[in-house]
């Protein structure tokens, strides 16, 4: 039983919370959200680094490595909520490299690995995603079926409609496929379990930044002449958003080692890590406005970008319900085969 | 990263396992007295010890198998696996002993420690009292220092075991000219006197598993000062250390049992497949699990960083209120017959209840995380 990073992790973790803290204060991030456009300096910087390949094998130019690196990349970059498309073009990359045949895998993941192509990733059906998050960037889609079934589409063959999502630190469109793109034949549903740990693992980032401000917060704001944060319906509401914040980083690393090292439990640990995660961004970043008070309904104060950047991420790939309504149908086979033994 | 357990860990797990599996405790008695549970409980204990099982996380000087804190906390998930009792001296194998081995001197160490891990002589633990709850150093229970001996006069609360006990692990003031967390001292107190009567309190289950301490002039030999007369807060707070760590992975197993029970409940009666009842069983088994990993973390990253992290603090508000959500989910399940006096579903939902009091309000346990983990100011409290 060991929850640690290996000294290689740890390095990881310390370098890209070090650059993006440099490169992506907050001020930049509104900058951006607030002109609706993608940090294409910040993106090219990533890409020279070799980020949006972390998880793409070494055969298609990645650096090989597995979900517990790809996760601590995407829970800093929530952190961060940096205006890049790392997150979509990641989980279109886990789909096609696990869904993908040979000559897919081929066509796609290099240019992912380098960031040259960037992807995007969405649930849809009939072909028809209405909000792809990094759509208006990506040059390829992977669009999910209810039924689980995936297809790959070149975003030159589908009919792409830009679109203005809540959250403006990343592009949205309307995607349509149409007949445009192929299926993906392979073990579609690993690849979606790699991407909800990447998305889970989002979230844990977002609400670890969003704890981080609001204690701030509540310790520098006075009223009745104390901080706020000493009254108790306050500073419980701060250690109830602890709480949810720990329970989905606990779900999230479950999640992430069982993608690298027991795929047998991957689909589970995923679905309680999406659940987990999805609700604790969306109660963390509810109770951050709520704690903030006045100010944090402005469009001034920076955590409504964290409030909306949540929302989406909770969405992608289904939210709380979804998930486990898949986790009381692995429940119920369960109890089925423990009957039938 | 590896969520699994080392080779010899497995093997620890596998001989405990197997050991339980063919050295079950003796029958359970059914006649519902506490005297005659109690003494099956002892039973079992003796059984443990006869065959090293008792406290392997104690040193092996003392008796144990001085296996490092992962074997302990696979030891009580064990425990919990096997549906065993827990131990007769739960309290002073857990507290007592621990308290003892950090604090107390040599001849205190080898008087007391023996007759814990046997099961010869009972501990309980006299701290709460009916003014001194969650604000334990306010605590007013008196000794007087009367030559060699120190005389106590006070009331205690909560003290589980108390009829059945040898010693009583007692923190009265000594001294009350001094701020209330310095004027302690940590004793140990000789129950079979007189001067200390036992009441049971009888709680909202109808059992009696606490007791009230009425304490009249009890003597207590001076040699029974455990870690230094005034110092009562910091030993104190070394049983409270003690006081879940290992227990917890026993009581985090009995919730996924019972929360099995609950869906083998749910399916029996064609609830998994409605999804309202899905959702909140869903709910629950995320809960259960990330508990179970919150607690796992707790320990391994204070073994690998030397320091606990924020679980610790978490981990019994987590598990003490999805107990409560699970019984109520469970009798939403089964139905009105859950509430029928004397059923397992009916004792569970009652006995809940009490799971976010003990050991340390909710309240309080958000207070900490606030102010130790969060690091928010406190709000002034009267002196």
């Amino acid at each position: 039983m060991d929850f640690g990073y290996t000294d290689d992790q740890s390095d990881i973790r310390r370098t890209a919370r070090d650059l993006l803290a440099e490169r992506a204060r907050p001020e930049r991030v509104r900058e951006f959200a607030e002109a609706g456009k993608t940090d294409t300096e910040l993106w090219r910087e990533l890409c020279s680094l070799g980020w949006p390949g972390i998880a793409v094998s070494e055969e298609h130019g990645g650096q090989g490595l597995g979900a517990i690196e790809l996760s601590i990349l995407c829970e800093e970059l929530g952190r961060a909520l940096a205006p890049v498309p790392f997150l979509p073009s990641a989980l279109a990359a886990a789909v096609i490299s696990h869904g993908g045949d040979e000559e897919q895998r081929a066509r796609w993941l290099p240019g992912l690995a380098s960031g040259e192509t960037v992807g995007a990733l969405s649930g849809g059906a009939d072909g028809i995603a209405e909000l792809v998050i990094g759509g208006a960037d990506a040059g390829v889609f992977v669009l999910v079926d209810d039924d689980g079934s995936a297809r790959v589409c070149a975003a030159a063959d589908a009919e792409v409609t830009p679109i203005a999502a809540i959250d403006p630190t990343r592009s949205a469109a309307r995607v349509s496929l149409g007949d445009a793109g192929e299926a993906l034949a392979g073990d579609v549903g690993a690849g979606i379990g790699h991407a909800l740990v990447a998305i889970s693992a989002e979230l844990v980032g977002v609400c670890d930044r969003t704890l981080e401000m609001t204690v701030a917060y509540v310790k520098d704001r006075k009223q009745f002449g104390v901080p706020v944060g000493s009254y108790q319906a306050v500073s419980h509401r701060c250690a109830q958003m602890l709480l949810e914040t720990e329970k989905a980083r606990a779900a999230a690393a479950q999640a992430a080692w069982a993608a690298d090292a027991e795929p047998a439990l991957l689909a589970e640990a995923a679905a309680m890590a999406k659940a987990a995660s999805s609700d604790a961004g969306r109660e963390v970043t509810a109770s951050a406005i709520q704690a903030h008070g006045g100010i944090g309904f402005t469009w001034e104060a920076d955590v409504h970008w964290l409030y909306k950047r949540a929302q989406l991420d909770a969405a992608l790939l289904g939210g709380g319900k979804r998930h486990r309504a898949r986790l009381a149908s692995i429940l119920a086979d369960r109890v089925g085969a423990s009957a039938a033994a | 990263m590896d969520l699994t357990f080392t080779p010899e860990q497995t093997a620890f797990r596998d001989e405990l396992r197997a050991w339980l599996a063919e050295n079950p405790p003796a029958e359970r008695p059914t006649d519902g007295s506490e005297a005659e549970e109690f003494a099956w409980r002892r039973d079992w204990q003796r059984r443990l010890y006869d065959a090293g099982w008792a406290a392997p996380s104690w040193p092996t000087e003392y008796g144990g198998r001085g296996v490092k804190p992962v074997e302990s906390a696979i030891y009580f998930e064990e425990i919990g696996r096997a549906r065993v009792p827990f131990s007769a001296n739960t309290l002073g194998l857990l507290l007592g002993g621990p308290t003892l081995m950090v604090w107390g001197t040599d001849e205190q160490k080898e008087r007391y420690l023996p007759p814990i891990l046997s099961a010869e002589e009972i501990w309980c633990q006299g701290f709460s009292e009916p003014e001194a709850g969650s604000d334990l150093a306010a605590l007013k229970t008196r000794a007087v220092k009367d030559g060699d001996e120190w005389v106590v006069n006070g009331q205690k609360v909560w003290t589980s075991g108390a009829q059945f006990a040898k010693w009583c692990m007692l923190v009265a003031r000594t001294d009350g000219d001094v701020p209330k967390h310095k004027g302690l001292t940590y004793f140990l107190m000789d129950m079979e006197q007189d001067a200390v009567q036992v009441r049971p309190l009888r709680q909202i289950t109808g059992e009696a598993e606490f007791n009230e301490l009425f304490i009249e002039d009890a003597r207590i030999p001076d040699a029974n000062v455990v870690g230094g007369v005034g110092n009562g807060w910091k030993v104190a707070l070394t049983t409270l250390m003690n006081e879940r760590a290992g227990l917890g992975f026993a009581l985090q197993i009995r919730l996924r049992q019972l929360l099995d029970d609950a869906i083998a409940a749910a399916s029996e009666r064609g609830l998994l497949e409605e999804a309202l009842y899905a959702d909140a069983l869903a709910e629950l088994h995320i809960r259960c699990e990330t508990l179970r990993l919150l607690a796992w973390k707790g320990l391994t990253d204070a073994e690998r960083y030397g320091q606990p992290g924020p679980e610790g603090s978490l981990v019994k508000w987590l598990w003490s209120d999805t107990n409560q959500k699970l019984t109520e989910l469970a009798v939403d399940i089964v139905g009105p017959e859950a509430l029928t006096a004397g059923t397992d579903w009916s004792y569970e939902f009652l006995r809940a209840r009490g799971n976010t009091i003990e050991g340390g309000t909710t309240e309080v346990l958000k207070n900490i995380v606030a102010e130790r983990v969060l690091g928010l100011p406190r709000l002034k409290a009267a002196a």
